[in-house]
């Protein structure tokens, strides 16, 4: 069953067709991975999907309910968190801090969810009273991360969560997404690190330019030709340096 | 000794009036970095409404510092949404030039509707002044120096510990990410104008009752300074606005004392020149660094 169908989606940006009619679902439960060059829409997609920008035509549905539409507050209280590109903590409050305001709309006591956020990343815990500016790249992730799952989404999508990281930061961040998909929360996952990505992606998808270009299982996309040679840097011949 | 006392507690009971100007810049500043030269304008709204309200609708005073509030709520908040919200994603310089008209508009609205001749505020406090030793303090400088010390104590706590005030840290963070927790930044935007236009309200009405005179250009020499202050104690920090409105208050009224009437602008502007040159950020600011 599909958690969030997206049918034929156009975002337009002042005259620049940004998505050009792109189709996709995501399965409940899975990951799903959406990859593709700079500049190709995928942080499009998913401001799209959050109800950011608005859409000039197409639909999103959601649950079984048609979100294209709604308010972002709307969105995000229906279970659709984003772990925004670049982190975007709010540098200035404590850890947290930042994990109250993700849980603004929240109505009912959310420390249990501040405990489970600490239990996942002991770091956090440490840093409780540290001000999210001062932390490190893989630390503020972290409280991206963290700061998503107050919401206790059912869909949670994360924008090149691992740009800008140490290998080993990546590692962690990796594995983080596997934990929460075992927890049960359906991932859509944007990348430009394909490799990582497709490795632990049930399903997944190219965008090239604003249209989707090829899909499949990460497995099948991993080992296609036509993606090693765009998206994994494995050149069909190598001579020389290399 | 008496001097320096009397000198001390007229400059509090001034600067806590800036101080109460100041923050509505300073909050305005910290959420969508815009200097509201319009703002000042706003204590001229407010003086009128108390006016109207004590002698059009014969109310007592304190319901006309209600009425005030409310006037001044409703006018900030309509100024957000229809001069500043359309420019939210243009260059900065086009929202500060955007303030200057709304700040002429009003003025000159104000001299239609009101024309130019001051009309005086007269609020009858018969309470006997307060004698400690040689130092008697009037009971509208104690007021003055009470309440507004009580307002920056309640609007930290609503910045700090309410859901509003929450939101309002999170917008002036990073608004794009506050959207992403939910927050509806349009409606905490105009939270935001509506607190600071309520305490310049309040900032107007004690304006008032040092300097009791209201006129369509009262609010350009007091919106000034609290713009001063603000940016002394470092803009977008709210104690930084408190603290900047305090050392100014005190700073004109002690220039008053013992150098000079005419001195005293001088003297705070001089102020203003130094800290900025040893602080730029403000005396609260925190120099920000841009990551290139």
């Amino acid at each position: 069953m599909s958690l969030l169908y997206i049918k034929d989606l156009k975002v337009s940006y002042g005259g620049i067709e940004a998505l050009k009619g792109i189709s996709l679902d995501v399965e409940k439960g899975q990951i799903v991975a959406l990859i593709g060059a700079n500049g190709a829409g995928k942080s499009t997609t998913l401001r799209a999907i959050s109800g950011l920008i608005p859409r000039s035509q197409g639909t999103i549905t959601y649950d079984g309910q048609v979100i294209s539409g709604h308010s972002p507050q709307k969105i995000v209280s229906e279970g659709i968190c984003m772990v925004p590109e670049g982190r975007r903590v709010f540098p200035n409050l404590t850890v947290l801090e930042n994990l109250k305001i993700g849980g603004y709309l929240r109505k009912d006591d959310i420390q249990p969810d501040i405990e489970h956020v600490y239990d996942l990343f002991p770091r956090l815990k440490e840093r409780s009273w540290q001000l999210a500016g001062t932390l490190s790249g893989g630390e503020q992730q972290m409280l991206a991360v963290g700061r998503a799952l107050m919401m206790r989404p059912k869909l949670l999508m994360m924008d090149e969560p691992s740009l800008g990281l140490a290998p080993l930061v990546i590692r962690d961040i990796f594995k983080i997404i596997e934990t929460l998909h075992e927890e049960g929360i359906t991932i859509l996952l944007v990348e430009q690190n394909a490799n990582a990505a497709l490795k632990i992606a049930d399903s997944a998808f190219v965008l090239e330019t604003g249209s989707l270009s090829m899909q499949g299982t990460g497995k099948e996309l991993l080992n296609d030709p036509r993606v090693k040679e765009a998206y994994l840097g494995k050149a069909p011949a190598r001579n020389g340096i290399g | 000794m008496t001097l320096f006392l009397n000198q001390l507690i007229n400059g509090l009971q001034i600067g806590s009036i800036y101080a109460l100007i100041a923050l509505g810049y300073t909050m305005v500043y910290g959420i969508v970095k815009l200097i509201n030269f319009a703002h000042g304008d706003i204590i001229m709204v407010g003086a009128y409404a108390a006016l109207l309200a004590m002698t059009g609708l014969g109310v007592p005073f304190y319901i006309a510092i209600v009425i005030s509030m409310i006037v001044c709520v409703v006018v900030g908040v309509v100024i957000e949404r229809v001069a500043y919200k359309p420019l939210r994603s243009s260059p900065r310089i086009s929202s500060l030039i955007t303030a200057i008209g709304v700040s002429l508009f009003l003025q000159n609205l104000a001299q239609t509707i009101f024309s130019a001749t001051p009309k005086p505020f007269d609020v009858k406090i018969s309470v006997a002044p307060i004698v400690i030793g040689d130092v008697s303090i009037n009971f509208t400088t104690l007021i003055t120096i009470v309440v507004s010390l009580l307002l920056m104590a309640l609007l930290q706590f609503i910045v700090k510990s309410t859901r509003t005030g929450k939101a309002m840290r999170a917008v002036s963070e990073d608004m794009g990410a506050a959207q992403l927790m939910g927050i509806n930044v349009n409606n905490t935007i105009s939270a935001t104008f509506a607190i600071g236009c309520a305490l310049a309200a309040i900032g107007a009405v004690l304006y008032c009752m040092a300097y009791p005179q209201v006129k369509p250009t009262m609010g350009s020499l007091p919106g000034l300074k609290a713009f001063i202050a603000a940016v002394l104690g470092g803009i977008g920090i709210i104690p930084g606005a408190m603290l900047g409105g305090l050392i100014m208050g005190v700073a004109e009224s002690m220039t008053k004392g013992y150098i000079s009437s005419q001195l005293a602008d001088a003297v705070v502007y001089g102020i203003l020149i130094f800290v900025l040159l040893v602080k730029p950020a403000g005396l609260l600011g925190k120099k920000t660094s841009e990551k290139v």
